[in-house]
């Protein structure tokens, strides 16, 4: 049994019924993929991954990124990665239901409307749960259920495992899908600044050549009343894009914290944002949910097969997920929105500026510390525990 | 005792993920309170939006 219907339980559910598993996925939310909450940006080759690129839910194509410092220097990623696209601009209601749809082909059942009330529990393990459907209740029975509830997720926490994110690690977010303004329909825009965004960024990620997803994030920590994202959005759009029309309004929680401790327990995987396994830097976690859905239903049918599905033989997915490449590069990213979110805006304007003398070669978080340390080795120093990592 | 401004609230989940008693539940696009919320008021720091509010009881 899979909860929730997002990327991670549509690739959990697909992955399942292929494994010729009896598997059901089961979505509270009347339609899949909406609402979106999502600023719907991903990877070219991860996504690649898991699904072939399908104009029906690609707005736009991403050949670069834009950095805008606090001082409101500009720093483009664009130029040196001339002809390679980077990455996209999904349209998740088109998207979800494209992956939900994949599941349900390869024989997975679907109950959109339906929610996951209550865990069945049997000796300490997990053993189904009670759904609901229009006033209807009943129980059902599951060798492992994949809980992949989002950033709301209740489930795990039912089963004992606490979800909780920390206030300061929760991104606070507003998004607008505007239309009519001024854009560069082919880069993605990040605004980083105290004043811009405490603690996270306000990003611009186009859907055409006039529309775009603009929106932000910023630490529970510096929310409030009177500044709230939705005030800092506000104040930016009315500055930015004046005559730009709101078409959508979008809220929503990211988290940045280091994943849970532990994503299985018996009977029980946990999987994509649930698990607590976006990036803490980007926020981005459509891959990473993908990832850790399919994954999980791997090592669900592989312990199936075998007749063991305790939170020991579910190990093997939590060990494999963390010594993956997506594993390691949370934790990397990790400490590197710790370090950022420290600084001032007078040192972010500094790495910005020298990051922009350097010669990108490609386009990733990693190589763009290394470089960004060997341009300024003074950072060296303080980056510590960071460094050492990326060495 | 929270207070949930339901004309407010965008339904996004955001305050559920942050509660330290688990007393709250996006159920679609209802906020449901439980007994054992204490008034913390972290929702209602985090909310993106402003929809929580903690009343106190006279």
């Amino acid at each position: 049994m899979i909860i929730g219907g997002g990327p991670a339980g549509a690739l959990a559910a697909k992955t399942a019924a292929e494994k010729g598993l009896s598997t059901c996925l089961v979505e509270k939310r009347p339609a899949i993929g909406a609402p979106v909450r999502c600023a719907e940006g991903i990877g070219k080759e991860g996504l690649a991954e898991f699904i072939q690129p399908d104009p029906r839910w690609i707005s736009a194509d991403m050949s670069g990124a834009t950095i805008v410092a606090p001082d409101g220097f500009e720093m483009s990623l664009a130029s040196s990665l001339a002809g390679s696209k980077v990455g996209y601009i999904l349209d998740r209601k088109v998207f979800d239901r494209a992956l939900v749809w994949q599941a349900s082909e390869a024989g997975a059942d679907i109950f959109v409307k339906t929610r996951a009330a209550a865990p069945i529990m049997s000796d300490g393990r997990v053993k189904g749960a009670q759904l609901e459907y229009c006033g209807n209740v009943s129980k059902v029975n599951a060798e492992v259920v994949i809980a992949a509830d989002g950033v709301e997720s209740k489930f795990g926490k039912w089963c004992g495992i606490d979800t909780t994110v920390p206030v300061r690690e929760i991104m606070s977010s507003v998004q607008y899908v505007m239309t009519d303004i001024d854009i560069d329909p082919g880069a993605t825009v990040f605004y980083l600044g105290n004043e811009v965004a405490p603690e996270g960024y306000l990003w611009v990620f186009p859907k055409g050549k006039r529309a775009a997803n603009v929106g932000i994030g910023i630490s529970g920590k510096k929310s409030g009343k009177g500044h709230r994202a939705k005030d800092y959005l506000d104040r930016f759009v009315k500055q930015k894009f004046p005559h730009g029309k709101t078409i959508e309004c979008i809220v929503g929680g990211v988290s940045v914290c280091r994943p849970l401790d532990c994503t299985v327990a018996d009977g029980l995987i946990l999987a994509g944002d649930a698990a607590r396994v976006v990036d803490p830097l980007t926020g981005g976690g459509i891959y990473n949910a993908m990832y850790t859905g399919k994954l999980a239903a791997e090592v669900a049918a592989d312990c199936i097969a075998k007749g063991d599905v305790s939170k020991k033989a579910l190990m093997v997915y939590d060990k494999t997920w963390r010594a993956s490449k997506m594993g390691k590069a949370i934790e990397r990213n990790y400490l590197i929105k710790e370090y950022l979110i420290k600084q001032s805006d007078e040192k972010l304007n500094t790495i910005i500026h020298s990051v922009s003398k350097i010669d990108l070669k490609e386009f990733t978080t990693l190589s763009l510390v290394k470089e960004l340390l060997r341009a300024n080795p003074k950072l060296l120093v303080e980056l510590g525990a960071l460094a050492a990592q990326l060495r | 005792m929270l207070k949930v401004h339901r004309d407010i609230c965008g339904y996004c989940g955001c305050c559920v993920s942050v509660c330290p008693e688990g007393a709250l539940e996006l159920i679609d696009a209802y906020l449901s309170v439980e007994e054992n919320c204490t008034g913390c008021g972290i929702c209602a720091k985090v909310c993106p939006l402003g929809a929580l509010e903690v009343v106190h009881e006279k």
